[in-house]
């Protein structure tokens, strides 16, 4: 039988995934990468976005609020603000949360100073990343 | 003298508020264990970052490039945040936090240093107002919906005050969650870090990681998640220690209400017997008065 990786996505509101998985790919700090049975341990950031795992020949796809991602011994071990699957996101939230963001950083552009603009910077490539997500991989 | 109707009225009105009481009570029960619940679902993660940061600050320390966040430096302008709740009803819980800081900070006065005030609650938020005293960042409604962004936030403006080198330290008062009936003040030191290696006596088994990026730049990029699980598990602790204060606060007060019925009943009783005995004291006053008629 083929090695297999342990995949455990923990977040502060608690465990998400903890499989045996086939691969597992997600954004580090300095770019995607994957990760296949056998890989070398492994530190990094993780950005915000997505994190997909591949088993039993079918893809799975989360959306993951930035953290930290370990490999080591054939364990991927990611710990993230937040992470939630593509199947659970909610559109309409999602699109309310980008349009909240695009007004705010039209309001701070515009010149007002009580806008947090790197927050809302961020709020926006959220929002962005899900609605991407989950009109690419949810399954209609 | 009480009429009975009086005192009948205001047996109903202690009856009214007994509900109530024991119906917050249960309401506190529920809230803690939701609570205890985020508390427990939090534990891994909170553990296992911990242990990657102090593993990695350790690898890192024996090198010699200390992120700023690790650096400590004179220290002049101290930022303290002060954690409450947004609502009453729970006791000396907010009492106790508040006694607890205003005696921190004038301990730190003394010692020559500036000190800015940050909170988290409407309860010290008010305290603070009533007194004129400035407030740095406030902010209310987290309470009851409690998310990690809310720590994220908080830790964003903390490390941003420390970077741009206004505060030199931050202190975190919060109530501790120690057990259903007790609650504890505690004062932590959350900013600089200090030392976060772990010191366990075993030699750490040497893994060659590859780091991306590299060590130094991770263990920056990963010191603000470790203000940010520190934050939160205050926050938790506080949540936690509030519902349970409020448990026990209306434990006591429908305790009191059961008093209070006993004792009014007691009065009622005397009252009723008291117009029984005169009533009959008047018919016997009035057969009296009618033997003496006829005979």
């Amino acid at each position: 039988m083929q090695n297999k990786l342990k995949l455990e996505v923990i977040t502060p509101y608690g465990e998400v995934i903890n499989e045996e998985v086939d691969e597992v790919y997600t954004t580090g700090a300095e770019g995607d990468f994957g990760v296949l049975p056998g890989h070398c341990p492994f530190m990094t950031a993780i950005r915000i976005g997505s994190l997909s795992y591949k088993k039993d020949g079918q893809m799975h796809y989360l959306f993951v609020n930035r953290g930290y991602c370990e490999v080591l011994n054939d364990r991927v071990l990611v710990l993230v603000g937040s992470a939630e699957r593509v199947e659970d996101i909610d559109i309409e939230r999602a699109k309310a949360a980008l349009a909240r963001a695009e007004e705010r950083i039209r309001r701070a552009q515009a010149g007002e100073a009580d806008i947090d603009y790197a927050r809302a910077q961020a709020a926006l490539e959220r929002a962005t990343i899900r609605i991407q997500l989950a009109t690419k991989f949810i399954p209609r | 003298m009480p009429t009975l109707r009086d005192i009948r009225k205001k047996i109903k009105a202690i009856q009214g508020t007994k509900k109530i009481t024991s119906a917050m009570k249960m309401v506190a029960a529920a809230k803690l264990r939701k609570v205890q619940d985020s508390m427990f679902r939090y534990r891994p993660y909170a553990t296992k970052m911990q242990q990657v940061i102090s593993d990695l600050a350790g690898a890192v320390e024996t090198r010699g490039d200390l992120p700023p966040l690790l650096l400590r430096r004179p220290i002049k302008n101290v930022e303290v945040l002060i954690i409450t709740s947004d609502k009453g009803l729970c006791g000396a819980f907010n009492t106790n936090i508040i006694r607890t800081a205003t005696k921190e900070i004038d301990r730190l006065k003394k010692e020559g240093l500036n000190v800015t005030i940050s909170v988290v609650g409407r309860k010290a938020r008010d305290y603070f107002r009533r007194r004129d005293i400035p407030l740095k960042n406030v902010w209310t409604g987290i309470s009851g919906r409690l998310q990690y962004t809310h720590a994220q936030v908080i830790s964003q403006e903390l490390i941003n005050a420390y970077v741009s080198e206004a505060t030199d330290e931050v202190l975190v008062i919060y109530n501790e969650f120690k057990s259903v009936i007790s609650q504890r003040v505690v004062v932590n030191r959350i900013l600089p870090i200090g030392r976060i290696a772990s010191e366990s006596a075993e030699q750490p088994v040497f893994i060659p990681f590859t780091y991306e990026p590299r060590a130094p730049e991770l263990l920056a990029m990963l010191l603000p998640i470790y203000i940010e699980i520190q934050i939160y598990r205050a926050l938790l602790e506080s949540q936690a220690a509030e519902e349970a204060a409020r448990m026990t606060a209306m434990d006591n007060a429908t305790k009191n209400c059961d008093e209070l019925i006993k004792k009014t009943t007691l009065i009622a009783n005397k009252v009723r017997q008291a117009s029984i005995t005169k009533e009959l004291m008047d018919i016997v006053g009035g057969v009296e008065a009618l033997k003496q008629t006829e005979g």
